[in-house]
């Protein structure tokens, strides 16, 4: 715990940034590597003014770029300490071939990523284009919806990636200004409960332990390199089982419950939105609306997006006649990666529900209570036809002409 | 730390990361006051891999003309000169690169290292040497 205790309220009015700078600070992080860049700016603020103030006994470094950032989080984590940044957008994509090596050198970094769009054109709006370009980097991918759960899963992200049988970083995304700029109470854990929670940071192969030296990031050729990336895969997907034992601890000290899949409302749907983000608290608002009218919608998001729940997934969908794959992501000329990942969840099961693909609310266009409705009603016809009365693929909340793809 | 080979381990028997340990054992010493031929290398230590076969050319050390002034030691970035007691002893040709920095630090007229292509014998290599340079 860091020697200055913070003393803050049990209910505060933070927005995503603060939200995950307090845990950051919280988490006794030994080193914060960071450069800003738009939406995530007030998280790396937030935390250079707690350092500031001797709130955070760790390190901060400024750096020159995020490349650099994440170079320094390397850095860091191999030599033995616990780390953690924060990015967005062209920053994340600056960061990406160090992404790969903190991943591949099995080094616990937490990071806070704010999503926003991609350039070009320019924007510092919301959408999922960064997490996107990430899904393969090998990094935990979880998923808050709000400034609440920015919090706690920054908190959880660190138990996760620091257990012994996971060694992996972890991103904690958060929408851009919906989550990241958008105050609403948050409960927050004292720090002593949330210092207790995160426990103390547990070394693997530090190069600051003189004792047994050590190279980290080296060379494998043709007859290693496949090993270690098994290695990683494996441990990749077996995180699952921390993860879950993480919520689990989390919910004894917070009340709160995570899930890597979370639902609503689908014991008995028969129409779902499958979606991340803000969205899926809209597109709630939205089911309770049509159940209203008589459809049973139901709302699926991956809060773990990597390792994927795809199991979990198939299941939560057996039932249901149709889904709306969400995409907030430019899909590159395919479908979008929702699409794919659910169509693939189903596949070697028995149900055959009728799937769309929806792309949506690039660059911070906003995703409507009313739009949501409309797609349900879409979602309500094709269920009762059993097939697709739309195109495959719609670009929902566009100006101009209707623009769908794959209408066969 | 396993006594397996790491040439026989599986995905699941690899340190993580492919992190490689430098020594066997606990280094509780000072390993710089050990000579490298006394040093319990780890098999993953880069001293344990021979990668001569990255040379083009070599360079080749004339012990008449040396002073042991050192710089070839001091400025070799990959550890392959070979002195003992501040006197030049040889270069490793296991993991010498070939890059000719010692070469270019070497201050003697005519220089007491000089590239030459890998398949040209030392022995040969020394039969060749050029003779002093004037009025530099």
């Amino acid at each position: 715990m860091n020697k200055k205790i913070m003393d803050i309220d049990s209910v505060e009015v933070w927005d995503g940034n603060m939200a995950a700078a307090q845990a950051l600070r919280q988490a006794d992080v030994d080193v914060v590597a960071a450069y800003p860049i738009t939406p995530s700016t007030p998280t790396v603020e937030n935390y250079a003014g707690f350092h500031a103030n001797g709130y955070v006994d760790g390190e901060f470094v400024m750096v020159e770029s995020e490349h650099a950032a994440m170079s320094a989080c390397v850095g860091a984590a191999a030599a033995g300490g616990r780390v953690a940044t924060a990015t967005s957008s062209q920053g994340f994509a600056l960061m990406i071939e160090v992404l790969y090596q903190a991943s591949g050198m099995r080094l616990p970094i937490t990071l806070v990523q704010v999503n926003r769009a991609l350039a070009a054109p320019l924007n510092v709006n919301g959408d999922h284009s960064d997490m996107y370009l990430g899904r393969d980097s090998g990094w935990i991918n979880t998923c808050a919806f709000s400034p609440q759960e920015a919090y706690d899963l920054t908190l959880c992200s660190f138990k996760i990636g620091e257990h012994l049988d996971v060694r992996l970083p972890v991103i904690v995304n958060q929408d851009g200004f919906m989550t990241s700029h958008t105050a609403q109470n948050v409960i927050t854990l004292d720090d002593e409960t949330a210092d207790k929670f995160v426990g103390p940071y547990k070394q693997v192969n530090a190069m600051l332990d003189f004792s047994k030296p050590v190279t980290h990031g080296v060379q494998t050729e043709e007859n290693w390199h496949f090993e270690h990336k098994a290695k990683q895969h494996a441990a990749l997907m077996a995180s699952t089982k921390v993860i879950d034992e993480v919520f689990a601890e989390f919910e004894k000290v917070s009340g709160r419950k995570y899930n890597r899949l979370e639902t609503y409302k689908m014991e008995d749907a028969e129409v779902a939105i499958v979606a991340l983000g803000t969205t899926y608290e809209s597109a709630q608002l939205a089911a309770d609306k049509m159940r209203a009218q008589g459809i049973k919608a139901g709302v699926v998001a991956p809060r773990v997006l990597r390792p994927f729940p795809l199991e979990e997934l198939a299941a939560t969908l057996q039932n249901v006649k149709a889904i709306a794959c969400m995409d907030r992501s430019a899909p590159g000329g395919t479908v979008g990666a929702l699409y794919n990942e659910v169509c693939g969840a189903l596949f070697n099961t028995p149900a055959r529900p009728v799937v769309s693909n929806i792309i949506y609310g690039l660059g911070g266009r906003d995703m409507t209570i009313a739009t949501l409705c409309e797609i349900y009603a879409e979602l309500d016809k094709d269920a009762k036809s059993g097939k697709r009365n739309g195109a495959l693929q719609r670009f929902v909340g566009v100006r101009g002409p209707e623009l769908s793809f794959y209408n066969k | 730390m396993s006594t397996k080979s790491i040439k026989e381990m599986g995905w699941d028997e690899l340190v993580i990361g492919a992190a490689v340990y430098s020594f066997e054992g606990t280094i509780n010493y000072n390993v710089a006051e050990v000579l490298p031929e006394d040093r319990h290398y780890a098999e993953t230590n880069s001293k344990m891999a021979y990668v001569g076969d990255w040379r083009v050319f070599k360079p080749v050390w004339n012990s008449e003309l040396c002073i042991d002034c050192q710089n070839c030691w001091l400025y070799c970035p990959d550890t392959s000169i070979i002195s003992r007691d501040k006197k030049m002893v040889g270069v490793d040709y296991d993991h010498c690169k070939g890059c000719g920095i010692c070469v270019e630090v070497c201050p003697t007229n005519p220089k007491s290292l000089l590239m030459f292509a890998e398949q040209i014998k030392n022995e040969e290599a020394l039969t060749q040497w050029p003779e002093k340079t004037k009025g530099e």
